[in-house]
């Protein structure tokens, strides 16, 4: 690190560096007429010109080279149209634009949008942006940043990275930049004609969890169109193979645990689902087909509360569910208290006047927010992915979903089993009459009861609104789903709810490769019936007393 | 009683949406609204209604057509493709009127394709559909394969170099025949059988994340790999939003879309798209005198300036002036006449061209293949050298490749080049 110089370090290979760097001072106004000159032909330029100026910029060894490539990555670089000269904007959202002079980069002042055109940029054209820029990465601070900067290298091992590369790893401590250093390298030795470095670099490929990797040791067993192998080496293709099973091998294994998540993650979505339906239905026995439009409630005051607090997308979420509770909570409140109470018993009125409130719901929600879909931000925190290795990546939004099913599904658990609410709530559902002559107000209970039951369907809601739309009709797709599991599970029996959303999940997912998501959904459903057929009552029945009345 | 009650409750929801103008003078013309002003499609289709209301007020202070004004006749069909028959015959045998502007999905086309026949109705389609169908009745403004989807799989394999390609759809008409298509198309190129991977999903699926994961490793094979994407509706929010977890951006694999535009797009954060393709006949950016003057246009009218226009409101700019000017060229709004006067008319486009009705009830259109930009409009990357005439009949399905649709001299929507005989509409 001590070696950097200060150009050398952001432009390591353009040679009479040394020499460039102590001449810079006079031949400052002479670089920035030369940098500008190009910088002038990238707006009229077509696509496949803008990639060749793009090098011709990079080799200028000017020190705003960087900016202006990230600038024009973002579509953040700008031409004036009276006069064609061009501008890096700090952000293309604001209007008047904030201008910075891309060769001192200091602030230009700022001005209309209107009088300036942005440089457009195509896919071809931001990969070779991206990985020039990565080559400046390489000698980042961060070594998250040059991980990922010997990542976008890979892409492409033309001799001028390579060597590049091998004079990071001269420097380089941190490991896994190191080890990500040796499979390019590794891979470059592989075009070599040096018989001993190239069965070296497979050793050290064996170990490699990346398909690119992979590919690259496959082609090594390719025929021409003779029949005869590409690679004349024998020995060299017999140790391709082995590496090449001993990748699939462990790909194998991660995409098996990749497999296992998604279905644990689909799982925790019914689990959530279903969870309030299980309280309201199983405790309750009240078959309430609005619980798909108290979801859909949680989902909009998701919506709402981004609305109202807008420059907080990261923590809105967190507020979301609280907000979610008690809306989607005392509207059930509501029902239970205008409608439900008075069809205790009655489950086909029960059945149909809940239809006749969802309507309700949903038309409402059409007439307040519009009957177009609202769309809800997504926080930086859930995007994304966590990378355990080239083989494995989980999807953060599935992964705090998973979690947060498993929070939620504890606190309702101890809710029922350890407060005094929930000891009233089990009393009543096992003997309503002996609990009022124990003196519980069995009223109150109940309207608590599918309270809780539909306060969960909105921070189910909550859940949803990240993985799906928001829209009048969120609920109608998966009340079907959150009964299924309930009755799948057992009625009245929280853990049947969990066991039975993981399984059907999981089940789910391993299908879906071979079947696809309609034919998999349809055996799933299949599968549910013969069970059902065989067991009434679910995974795990009720048993004891209060399961005989029915 | 209660039983009563919930389907009252029900009925009166559904009945109050919907709506119809009751006719008020006898001496104007009047034309139909056939579009979904609720449910799943009220989405897209609100737009088209309004485009079309806009049109008709332009025209109505410009003094109106034949001396006469025009007055709208809007109906709402509610996304429910029985209804939509159920509709056009209202508009044709109740409030006869000269004219329907209508539709957005196959199915619902489908669905009044033969209330349109039956009583001599004059209907204009305005969106990209799978063809395979031409009838006298209806004049389709929208892309035919040929001039969405073959050109989009071509920009992909020669320009980018795409050489494995993942047909992704919604599991209905449109996606289907369009991919039957594309399959063809790609097998006739020379693509091999493993290098293509079809699938289906269901209306507004959001699990996606298994066929990403799936995608994903199909694209890892070592060839340059892309999505044709006909994915229809509300399901793309979570497919793009799944793409951009799984980390597969738009340089690895691009996926090109036949469904989404900028009205799609100004729903979500398009910052995770920016890079992925759809191919389209206009887009919004596209920057000439008289695209401009429409996008002020609407925006007075709709009095928005946010609002968006897209390529089927363009398919609608186009289809009312065509039929405004037959009505002019045959001196009357009697649907045979005009039928008879439309082929061969030629009006301007938003794009700088000219959309010339063919004998085939398509029109002209150029190609535009757009990268999503960080702000939901599209950045042009490639457009086909000048207008690609509407092909009714695909030339790759084997079925089709010798039918051929001409209403001028053949008078026939369906004629086998090889056994001359002309079958008829084919319904299927």
């Amino acid at each position: 690190m001590k070696k950097r110089l200060p150009l050398g370090g952001q432009w390591p290979f353009v040679p009479l560096l040394a020499l460039g760097a102590a001449l810079a001072v006079y031949a400052q106004p002479a670089k920035d007429a030369a940098f500008l000159g190009v910088l002038g032909e990238l707006q009229q330029a077509s696509y496949a010109d803008k990639a060749a100026i793009v090098e011709r910029l990079s080799q200028t060894g000017h020190s705003s080279v960087r900016a202006v490539l990230a600038a024009l990555l973002d579509e953040r670089l700008y031409t004036r149209n009276s006069d064609q000269k061009v501008f890096i904007v700090k952000s293309t959202d604001a209007d008047p634009l904030q201008l910075v002079d891309p060769v001192s980069l200091r602030d230009a002042g700022s001005a209309s949008a209107d009088s300036f055109t942005a440089i457009g940029t195509n896919n071809a054209l931001r990969h070779q942006v991206r990985i020039t820029l990565a080559r400046f990465s390489l000698s980042s601070s961060d070594a998250a940043v040059r991980l990922d900067a010997v990542r976008e290298l890979l892409q492409s091992l033309d001799d001028p990275t390579v060597a590049l590369l091998r004079q990071r790893l001269r420097v380089e401590k941190n490991s896994s930049v190191r080890n990500e250093i040796d499979t390019g390298l590794a891979l470059a030795a592989l075009d070599g004609s040096d018989r001993q470095a190239r069965l070296e670099a497979i050793a050290t490929l064996h170990n490699s969890l990346s398909q690119n990797v992979r590919n690259r040791l496959a082609s090594l067993l390719d025929r021409s169109s003779d029949g005869s192998f590409v690679e004349s080496d024998a020995k060299i293709r017999q140790a391709a193979i082995s590496a090449i099973a001993g990748i699939d091998e462990r790909r194998q294994f991660y995409s098996a645990a990749e497999t296992l998540f998604f279905g644990l993650s689909l799982g925790s979505v019914l689990v959530l689902i279903a969870i309030g339906l299980a309280i309201t239905f199983g405790v309750m026995r009240v078959i309430n087909m609005a619980h798909g439009e108290l979801m859909m409630l949680g989902a909009y005051t998701t919506y709402a509360v981004q609305v109202v607090m807008p420059g907080h997308i990261g923590i809105s979420i967190l507020v979301a569910i609280p907000a979610a509770f008690l809306v989607a909570g005392l509207t059930g409140v509501l029902i239970e208290r205008t409608v439900i109470r008075f069809l205790y018993g009655r489950p086909l009125e029960t059945l149909l006047a809940t239809f006749g409130v969802s309507l309700i719901l949903q038309q409402a929600v059409r007439s307040i927010f519009s009957p177009l879909n609202r769309s809800v931000i997504t926080p930086a925190w859930m995007s994304g992915s966590l990378r355990l290795n080239d083989a494995l990546e989980l999807t953060y939004n599935r992964l705090y979903i998973v979690v947060f099913a498993l929070i939620v599904f504890g606190v309702v658990l101890l809710v029922l089993k350890r407060t005094r609410v929930g000891l009233d709530i089990r009393a009543v559902a096992q003997n309503r009459a002996m609990a009022k002559a124990m003196g519980i107000r069995t009223e109150w209970v109940d309207a608590m009861t599918f309270g809780l039951g539909s306060g969960i369907a909105g921070v189910a809601g909550v859940a949803l609104s990240q993985l799906t739309n928001v829209g009048p009709n969120l609920g109608q797709s998966y009340i079907i789903d959150s009964f299924l599991v309930v009755v799948f599970g057992g009625v009245g029996n929280l853990w049947g709810s969990l066991i039975g959303g993981m399984s059907m999940g999981i089940v789910n997912n391993l299908l879906e490769p071979y079947a696809g998501a309609v034919l998999a959904k349809i055996f799933v459903l299949i599968a549910l019936i013969l069970f059902i057929q065989a067991r009434p009552r679910g995974l795990f029945p009720q048993a004891g007393r209060s399961a005989e009345d029915e | 009683m209660k039983l009563k009650a919930v389907l009252m409750t029900g009925c009166l929801l559904i009945g109050g949406t919907a709506f119809s103008t009751v006719a008020q003078a006898q001496n104007t013309i009047k034309v139909g609204i056939l579009h979904s002003l609720s449910g799943t499609m009220a989405i897209s289709e609100t737009t088209l209604k309004d485009t079309i209301l806009m049109m008709i007020d332009a025209q109505n202070k410009k003094g109106g057509l034949l001396g006469k004004k025009l007055e709208p006749v809007v109906v709402d069909p509610a996304s429910n493709w029985p209804l939509f028959a159920e509709k056009a015959a209202e508009l044709l045998e109740k409030d006869k009127v000269s004219v329907v502007f209508g539709c957005w999905t196959s199915v619902s086309r489908k669905s009044v394709l033969p209330v349109f026949e039956k009583d001599d109705g004059l209907l204009f389609y305005p969106v990209q559909y799978e063809g395979e169908e031409s009838s006298r009745n209806v004049i389709y403004t929208g892309a035919a394969p040929n001039q969405q989807a073959i050109p989009a799989v071509d920009y992909l394999m020669k320009e980018v170099g795409v050489k494995r390609w993942v047909l992704e759809g919604t599991d209905y008409v449109y996606p289907r025949t369009t991919n039957k298509i594309l399959e063809a198309y790609l097998l006739a190129k020379g693509v091999k059988h493993e290098d293509i991977s079809i699938n289906y999903t269901p209306f507004g699926y959001s699990d996606w994340q298994t066929r990403v994961a799936q995608i994903k490793r199909f694209g890892s094979a070592g060839k340059k790999t892309a999505v044709v994407s006909t994915i229809n509706g509300d399901a793309n929010v979570p497919f793009y939003k799944e793409l951009g977890n799984q980390k597969i951006s738009a340089e690895n694999i691009p996926v090109v879309a036949f469904s989404v535009g900028e009205e799609e797009l100004s729903g979500l954060d398009a910052r995770p798209l920016v890079g992925h393709l759809a191919a389209w006949n206009y887009f919004e950016s596209i920057n000439t005198p008289v695209n401009r003057q429409f996008i002020n246009q609407w925006h007075t009218f709709i009095k928005n300036p946010k609002r968006t226009t897209n390529d089927p409101m363009e398919a609608h700019y186009i289809g009312f002036n065509l039929w405004v000017k037959a009505v002019q060229k045959a001196g009357t709004t009697n649907v045979d006449q005009v039928i008879k006067a439309l082929p061969g008319l030629e009006v301007p486009n938003l794009t700088g061209g000219t959309a010339k009705v063919l004998p085939n009830h398509h029109i002209t259109k150029p190609v535009y293949i757009g990268e999503v930009k960080a702000d939901g409009q599209f950045n042009v990357v490639w457009k086909s050298a000048g207008e690609v005439p509407g092909d009714a009949w695909s030339d790759y399905l084997p079925g089709s490749k010798d039918i051929e649709a001409d209403w001028v001299t053949l008078n026939c929507g369906n004629y086998n080049k090889i056994t001359k005989k002309c079958s008829g509409q084919n319904y299927k």
